[in-house]
């Protein structure tokens, strides 16, 4: 097997600024949807580059489902995750799958409620799902307040760019909802900052 | 232009309407579905007509008819679909039809794996329908690049009369880069050679100084006969063996009398280059990281990435394999054009770096190669 540390942190040396990262959940959880959004927040409203792949079984509903995100600067060779600087997990087998290659000293966020067996010593709990329902009351709004869990821990794009990009995927009529679903998530990454 | 983050299905879809495109028909299939759902929205807008067909079979027959009717066409696919569509493919080379056919690999054989990658059709691209023939398969490695190619494959499909095969893997199809898409009235775009004689006078398959037959619409009063069996210049069956004949170089002449046109390839840093690797489609971005990689660790590398993958860049890869010691060869698959690059370079000097479970390929497995003694 390649040795995935190696060229994950040689990564950063063909590729100028290149950040990974990995949202993964159960497959109709919109963590493709997130990532795309993502992607869209770096590449339209911040003016950097970004790839977005995706990977999924072929059932519509459950199993594991991930989207990959890297950001750069200039030119982005290899467009998948090769050692990844940041995992969202919404669920225990997305975790148990998809944290094989978070990078040493990574970050790892996952939803406090539905990951219990954590992969490494260290990881930002936050109850994702809880705090849709309490924002929005809707359980699907979870992919967008872990988008805002995620860019106000790290700051990958900015808030503007995120918010806009949000919007920009919301339906007609959902605007509101989102919006409150990206501040519960922003906010929550703001306490745990002030932990 | 338009600043977007599309998807590289999405792209072909965009690139076709730009270069003029006008009829799909197609089987839905993974991973190429989103080809057919963009062409089902944008084609109407524009006056052009969507059909979802009972199968690949017919998709491929309906494409034939309706760019024999005068309109550019094209369908997409994947491999199990691609499959289907041989038979007909090798009557759109017969006849001389100009259309796309976009297949978004997928792992097979058979179902195989639906969502994961693969370059498991370069074969078949070539030689899947009976017969000796030319073809055309472009493979784009990026987001814009699918929007390009596709637009380049409907130039060289209406300008050589052929069908012409975009072979896209899943991870170019559903991948999402930043795009800024040209505004279509800057595209180039290549219109087929059309007829200035009377009808009495119009022979189909007649002799022409491109060895492209100018090419008359149906409907337009140019009654003439369409046949998969060898025909004549009037398009009716022959046994003659002269014209047989005549038929076979012209249609192969007209392909490799223009192969400086066809084959488009990219260079980096070839000159000097004691190692190539030698890529295409989404392998090329796996090559490109392991490139510069090993040239931080002080081996001179080059990276030809072949764009068109048929015709085959034998001209190009032969004077590399004069001036390097060892070629690469990396593929989502158990080796298919390194086959080619073989004959030509010679196996001693050939190394092979292949998978084939759904996976992209890794730069470090071609670094490996690369470093490798």
């Amino acid at each position: 097997m390649p040795d995935k540390n190696a060229s994950g942190n040689a990564s950063k040396l063909t590729d100028t600024g290149r950040i990974e990262i990995r949202l993964a959940g159960e497959g109709g959880q919109g963590m493709i949807l997130a990532g795309i959004i993502l992607a869209e927040a770096a590449a339209i409203y911040d003016g950097k580059n970004a790839v977005q792949t995706q990977s999924y079984g072929p059932e519509a509903r459950g199993g594991a489902s991930k989207a990959e995100v890297v950001i750069g600067e200039g030119q982005l060779d290899y467009p998948e995750v090769l050692n990844a600087d940041a995992l969202v997990a919404l669920s225990q087998e997305a975790c148990d799958r998809y944290a094989s290659n978070l990078k040493r000293g990574g970050l790892l966020i996952v939803d406090a409620e539905k990951v219990t067996r954590l992969p490494v010593s260290h990881a930002v709990k936050v109850p994702v799902a809880d705090l849709a329902l309490q924002a929005t009351g809707k359980a699907i709004t979870a992919n967008v307040v872990a988008l805002g869990v995620l860019v106000g821990l790290t700051g990958v794009v900015s808030r503007q760019a995120i918010e806009k990009a949000v919007l920009g995927r919301a339906p007609k009529g959902t605007e509101e909802i989102n919006r409150a679903a990206l501040k519960a998530g922003l906010d929550s990454a703001g306490a745990e900052l002030h932990l | 232009m338009t600043l977007k983050l599309m998807q590289g299905n999405e792209a072909v879809a965009m690139g076709a309407l730009a270069a003029g495109c006008r009829f799909y028909a197609g089987y839905p299939i993974t991973p190429s579905t989103e080809i057919a759902e963009v062409l089902s929205r944008q084609l109407p807008k524009l006056g052009g007509k969507f059909i979802q067909m009972e199968d690949e079979i017919a998709s491929m027959a309906a494409i034939i008819g309706a760019s024999i009717g005068g309109l550019k066409s094209m369908t997409a696919t994947s491999g199990p679909g691609f499959s289907l569509m041989q038979e007909n493919l090798g009557y759109a080379v017969m006849t001389e039809t100009p259309c796309v056919v976009a297949n978004v690999q997928r792992l097979g054989p058979s179902t195989g794996q639906p969502t994961s990658a693969s370059q498991g059709d370069v074969m078949q691209a070539r030689w899947g329908t009976h017969g000796d023939h030319p073809i055309i398969a472009l493979s784009p490695t990026s987001v814009p690049q699918a929007f390009d190619l596709t637009v380049t494959a409907f130039n060289f499909s209406e300008k050589y009369r052929t069908p012409v095969i975009l072979l896209l893997d899943e991870v170019i199809g559903h991948m999402r880069e930043r795009f800024d898409m040209p505004d279509f009235e800057n595209v180039q775009r290549v219109e087929r050679l059309g007829v200035n004689v009377p009808p009495e006078w119009y022979k189909p398959y007649g002799d022409s100084v491109s060895d492209v037959p100018p090419m008359a619409n149906f409907g337009d009063g140019y009654r003439y006969h369409v046949t998969g069996l060898f025909h004549d210049p009037m398009g009716y069956p022959t046994q003659r063996l002269d014209e047989i004949e005549a038929w076979i170089q012209r249609v192969n002449r007209k392909i490799e009398r223009n192969l400086d046109e066809i084959i488009l390839t990219e260079a980096d840093g070839l000159e000097g280059a004691q190692t190539v690797v030698v890529a295409y489609g989404a392998t090329v971005r796996s090559a490109r990281h392991a490139v510069k990689l090993a040239r931080q660790r002080r081996h001179k590398v080059g990276l030809l990435s072949l764009l068109t993958i048929w015709p085959f860049a034998e001209a190009e890869v032969a004077r590399l394999a004069q001036n390097c010691r060892r070629i690469v060869v990396p593929e989502m698959n158990l080796g298919q054009l390194a086959l080619e690059v073989e004959r030509v370079a010679g196996r001693s000097k050939v190394r092979r770096v292949n998978l084939a479970n759904g996976e992209m390929i890794h730069p470090q497995m071609i670094l490996e190669a690369i470093e490798a003694h």
